[in-house]
């Protein structure tokens, strides 16, 4: 569904992404690990259509059509989902409001109607106990005051509304304890479909221990240097970062 | 230079030329002040910018105008004023319609409302209940360097008056609806006095409507009394066409563990001055002072808020919006004193506004005065634009940039609009704010004003 | 537990000056007042060009239609303008050229101060200026720094030696009408000091001035000039000092600034003259207007200033934002102790296109001390993509103090984003707890939470400076004299 072919992107003339190739079949799991400042956070947010990083080279294909020619509200109505890092706090912006017209602009792409105030309460309802959220969030603004923990799952129960075809989870385990953490993992399984496909960008390994991935990606300065199963993550636990990039050094020196 | 004293001297001269038929129709002790606040104003004069608190309002191109004043009500226009009806759906309140200042019923001038509340006209009031108003009135509009609020002080003969008696609390609002109709270009002033007792509750809804396309100015003083333990909220909804100017100052005065809040929401107006004062004279009491204004075309809003801290562990809280378009222009004039003595104070204050074009201009004045250590104060001020993080946010959802900046816009305005209490004008108020925001009028059903 | 910390807070605040020494110097001066003459006189005696006393007089004449300002949050005695002597100065042996010339009273004195002019004897990589009363009596490092076509001499031998760039920019930034305090430095100046940094130019060393008043009854007006040239880059200090006297002493300085196309110019101030005594009596009156230009673009100008001195503060340290890209920043803790009252803070006017400024300013109100941050950020119409970040912080100890911020906002661009955040509270008491319990006194408490809550400023210092300014704080607060 995703291919990503030598994607270079810069932030304030600043390059980050140095030439990344990927590909995401329908289905897969992907893990994207590597230490900060290696180009995670970037590569989401270039998927995810923000305009401040700035693609300089390469291509980014999905189902068959040019992504980076997409605005992000477009993408999003694809069915590409971005958990953020850092969830943005909108004051005065109910969750109710925010989501339902979400809901209601996809359902527009789809050509469906929109959905009525109680079948969309209803749905609400749902979604909130199928990811074991707090009911009270959703009389609350847009985040606003959320603690850490609860935007992170907030994150996941919007997730859980939007049903998209590629989730990319930016360390939506980061500032999590682990009950939180067990819970926003949970909601992902439930949320796996045969067909949808995730993108899970993480530091550590632990989440990795509840979403179990298909290919694990190291990425290290913008680019990704290692590709492997699953075993991948637990080396990288173990060892740490330096070997690879002691691995990666020694390449550039041969 | 010369500008200053011409303006001034108009206000003068109508002074002098109207000053017995004034005191002719009113009551001896509201006359009493009278003399004094002329002298006063005089000195002072109509506010020029270099006078610090009107330093980014211009109030020269209002009141350098030959106005019509009425100092004694024409009988037929009050038909007209009671006819009004407020359109508010699910708003049920006790109404009051002042028309051009002037308390426009025959009979009934003050009338009771359950528990011993009385409402009604001041100039009425003012013999009625002799007591309250020599306990009271012109005890709180306290000014050096304002000429305003002393040019009303001088000539204003009417307005509303509101007594509550101790351990009253009125379920229903009174909502004083302002109407403004003239053939004529008409200046007008009137004088509030809110008297709410000891352990008593109430709210009060003042709405500002134009109805006739003449270019108006009016100047207005709203004292009130918020006694030991009482709560005592007042919500003001502006909604002037762009060639009226409305000056308001108001005085809250609260003693001991009282809780009051002010909100002015500004929808329209050509001109609008809102100066809230907010005197915390007891021990314990808190104060919330909100504002909201959208402006367009050539508008200018202008805020003013003094939370005075007289007493020790008082909380004070105040939050001001702007939104500005086209080539409007607004000012924020914030000021918190904490005195010497007022120990385990709390105060706050925030003023955020956008802009909406490269031509609209805001200025801002969040100011902190800090005279007694154990407090703690904040302020906060921005100018700029929608957060681009948020907007990414909602885009990242699906959501339309269009409609993605127009829910933000909602947000920010819904902020303030969120800490009115009472239900029907919440829902009103956040209506007309999202039909403002989409591009479409919003205005009461009755006004006939196409304002702009 | 109450008790002791009022005591303690006392004892910290009743740190006593260590500058208030006078040196019996022999002097020329003349007799006190103000009119046309004295500022004639004032030129002859400095022999200066025709054009310079125009200067003068053109400013003499505009002040005497100018009133004092009111709108300050301070609490100013009348002055007397004429009980002022406006010139004084050192009597000069003969002509300055070594080290050996200078009065040696007057040396003892900067020794005294900490301030060696003798070369060899100074800490390596600081060229000083010393100002004494008037006039600037020795700079070092004059030759060193020639070398490389740095000009960093007294104002009176810049108007005789480069007579052209004193011309071109005395006056450019902070013109003889700017206001009150200002009008009248033009008209009576002194001297102080020059500096000009060629194109290209990294200045090697810090550079600075060091300000004495000695002379009773004597206003100290001293001007400086700094360019930085394009490409230049130049960090500048300045210090000061004056006996304690009972009587008041007036200081109205000018500093301005002019930075070319991607200079960039740091310029330092530990202000500590004589605050006055506890009770309030003497102490200096400082008005000064310091403000600079970022003319080209990618300029920047820095103020930092360490402000712990004088009965009476009154200065705006500013940046004109001109130049596309250029950056402004302003670094501020201001103490104000028993009856010290500041009002002080910057201005930023933003011009150019994608112009930035940040704001911090420290506060710290002890005693009967009242201090306000006054600060204005300007966006133009046309300054697009400006950006301001301010805040304000103030901090109380004692119940007698006041902290007070007035900040001026004015936007007219849609695409700026100006913040600005203020808090004030006092001296946290979990705090002082915490250290407490960690064996460390309150006095000593005190002590660390005000320098840490200084850090952010303290830290833009030059290196010799930041040392300086902590103890300095520890001494406007403490009782402990270094």
């Amino acid at each position: 569904m995703l291919i990503i072919n030598n994607l270079k992107a810069s932030i304030g003339g600043k390059n980050i992404l140095k030439g990344i190739s990927l590909e995401v079949k329908p289905g897969e799991i992907h893990a994207i690990m590597g230490p900060n400042g290696s180009g995670k956070s970037t590569l989401a947010a270039v998927l995810a259509g923000r305009e401040l990083v700035e693609v300089t080279e390469g291509t980014v294909t999905y189902f068959g059509k040019n992504l980076l020619e997409m605005t992000a509200e477009d993408r999003a109505k694809e069915g590409i989902f971005l958990g953020f890092q850092y969830p943005i706090e909108i004051p005065g912006v109910s969750m109710v409001n925010f989501m339902k017209t979400a809901v209601n602009e996809n359902r527009k792409h789809k050509g469906l109607d929109p959905l009525s105030a109680s079948d969309f309460l209803k749905m609400m309802r749902e979604k909130k106990e199928l990811v074991e959220i707090d009911s009270k969030l959703a009389n609350r603004s847009v985040n606003e005051g959320f603690s850490g923990g609860e935007k992170k799952k907030n994150e996941i129960f919007q997730m859980a509304m939007l049903e998209p075809k590629l989730a990319i989870l930016d360390e939506t385990d980061s500032g999590l304890d682990i009950d939180a953490l067990r819970i926003v993992a949970n909601g992902v399984n439930k949320l796996k479909l045969p067909d949808n496909s995730f993108i899970v960008i993480t530091h550590y390994q632990r989440l990795l221990d509840y979403i179990i991935p298909d290919v694990v990606h190291v990425l290290y300065d913008g680019r990704i240097v290692k590709t492997a199963g699953k075993e991948l993550a637990l080396e990288l636990e173990e060892k740490g970062y330096d070997w690879i990039k002691k691995e990666v050094e020694n390449n550039i020196i041969a | 230079m010369n500008g200053k004293s011409e303006v001034t001297e108009r206000y003068i001269e109508l002074y002098k030329e109207n000053i017995d038929k004034i005191s002719g129709v009113s009551s001896h002790y509201i006359n009493s002040f009278r003399e004094a606040a002329f002298e006063k104003f005089r000195e002072l004069g109509i506010p020029t910018k270099k006078n610090e608190a009107y330093k980014y309002t211009n109030l020269n191109i209002f009141f350098d105008h030959d106005y019509k004043s009425y100092f004694m009500p024409v009988t037929s226009d009050f038909v007209k004023a009671e006819e009004f009806r407020c359109d508010v759906a699910d708003l049920d309140t006790h109404g009051i319609v002042l028309l051009n200042g002037f308390y426009p019923t025959i009979n009934e001038k003050l009338r009771q409302l359950p528990s011993g509340v009385w409402i009604g006209s001041l100039n009425e009031a003012a013999v009625r209940f002799a007591d309250k108003i020599e306990k009271h009135y012109g005890k709180y509009a306290k000014t050096e360097t304002d000429g305003l609020i002393h040019l009303n002080t001088a000539m204003a003969s009417d307005g509303v008056f509101i007594y509550v008696p101790e351990g009253v609390t009125l379920t229903k609002p009174v909502q004083i609806v302002n109407l403004v109709q003239s053939d004529e270009d008409m200046f007008n002033q009137h004088r509030n006095l809110i008297i709410v007792e000891k352990n008593a509750e109430f709210s009060l809804i003042i709405c500002d409507h134009t109805l006739s396309p003449k270019k108006f100015l009016t100047n207005a003083v709203t004292e009130v009394f918020v006694g030991e333990n009482a709560h005592f909220d007042i919500i003001r909804v502006q909604n002037e066409h762009n060639n009226a100017c409305k000056i308001t100052h108001t005085f809250i005065h609260q003693e001991k563990n009282s809780v009051a809040s002010s909100n002015n929401m500004t929808l329209h107006g050509g001109l609008i001055r809102n100066s809230t004062y907010h005197y915390l004279g007891g021990e314990g009491a808190e104060s919330y002072s909100y504002g909201l204004f959208l402006a367009d075309k050539w508008q200018h809003i202008d805020n003013f808020v003094n939370v005075d801290h007289a007493s020790p562990h008082c909380t004070s809280n105040q939050l001001f919006k702007g939104v500005l378009d086209d080539m409007s222009t607004g000012a924020f004039n914030g000021r918190i004193l904490v005195r010497p003595d007022a120990q385990g104070t709390l105060a706050y204050q925030k003023n955020n506004n956008i802009l909406l074009t490269d031509d609209a201009k805001m200025d801002t004045k969040p100011q902190l005065e800090i005279y007694a250590d154990d407090v703690k104060c904040s302020h906060g001020a921005t100018v700029g634009q929608l957060d681009d993080d948020a907007l990414f946010y909602l885009q990242s959802r699906g959501i339309n940039k269009r409609e993605a900046r127009l829910m933000l816009m909602f947000g920010f305005a819904h902020e303030v609009i969120q800490n009115i209490k009472i239900e029907a004008l919440r829902e009103r108020m956040d209506n007309l704010v999202m039909q403002r925001l989409k591009g479409e009028l919003s205005r009461c059903a009755s006004c006939m004003v196409k304002c702009g | 537990m109450e008790k002791d910390q009022d005591k303690i807070l006392s004892d910290v605040t009743s740190g006593e000056y260590k500058y208030g020494f006078y040196s019996d110097i022999e002097m020329d001066r003349i007799p006190k007042g103000l009119s046309e003459d004295v500022v004639r006189i004032i030129s002859g005696k400095k022999n200066e060009p025709e054009w310079l006393l125009d200067f003068r007089l053109k400013a003499y004449r505009h002040w005497l239609i100018m009133k004092m300002p009111t709108w300050p949050n301070l609490k100013i005695p009348p002055i007397n303008y004429q009980e002022i002597i406006f010139y004084a100065a050192p009597k000069l042996r003969k002509n300055l050229n070594s080290i050996d010339d200078i009065d040696p009273e007057l040396k003892k004195t900067f020794d005294k101060l900490g301030i060696p002019l003798d070369e060899q004897k100074h800490l390596a990589g600081v060229a000083v200026d010393a100002v004494i009363d008037s006039v600037s009596v020795k700079t070092t490092f004059k030759e060193t720094l020639a070398e490389m076509g740095i000009i960093f001499c007294s104002f009176s031998d810049a108007v005789k030696e480069y007579p052209d760039l004193v011309k071109r920019y005395m006056g450019s930034v902070v013109p003889y009408t700017d206001n009150f305090f200002a009008t009248l430095n033009s008209a009576v100046f002194s001297d102080g000091s020059f500096c000009y940094i060629p194109k290209g130019v990294r200045c090697p060393m810090e550079l600075s001035t060091y300000f004495r008043i000695n002379s009773a009854n004597t206003g100290q007006f001293e001007r400086t000039l700094l360019i930085a040239d394009e490409e230049s880059y130049v960090s500048y200090l300045e210090g000061c000092t004056a006996p304690s006297r009972d009587e008041n002493q007036l200081h109205a300085a000018i500093v301005e600034i002019v930075a070319e196309k991607n200079a960039e110019v740091k310029y330092s101030t530990v202000q500590n003259w004589y605050p006055g005594n506890k009770e309030g009596k003497g102490g200096v009156f400082n008005f000064v207007t310091k403000r600079g230009i970022c003319k080209g673009e990618n300029s920047k100008i820095s103020w930092t200033q360490i402000e712990t001195g004088s009965a009476i503060t009154w200065k705006y340290p500013s940046c004109i934002l001109r130049g596309d890209n250029s950056t402004g920043e302003f670094y501020s803790v201001a103490v104000t102790n028993n009856y010290q009252q500041a009002d002080t803070g910057t201005k930023m006017i933003h011009i150019g296109k994608n112009t930035k400024s940040t704001i911090v300013s420290k506060g710290i109100s002890a005693g009967k001390g009242q201090n306000s941050y006054r600060g204005l950020v300007k966006v133009l119409k046309n300054a697009t993509n400006a950006r301001n970040f301010s805040q304000c912080d103030s901090l109380l100890l004692g119940d007698k103090c006041g902290a007070h911020t007035f900040p001026y906002i004015e936007v007219d661009n849609q695409t700026a984003i100006v913040e600005h955040e203020a808090t004030t509270s006092k001296i946290g008491e979990d705090q002082i707890f915490y250290c407490n319990q960690r064996g460390i006194s309150t006095d000593d408490a005190i002590g660390l939470i005000v320098n840490g809550y200084a850090r952010e400023v303290i830290n833009k210092l030059p290196m010799e400076f930041a040392v300086e300014a902590q103890k300095l704080l520890q001494i406007s607060l403490e009782g402990s004299v270094g």
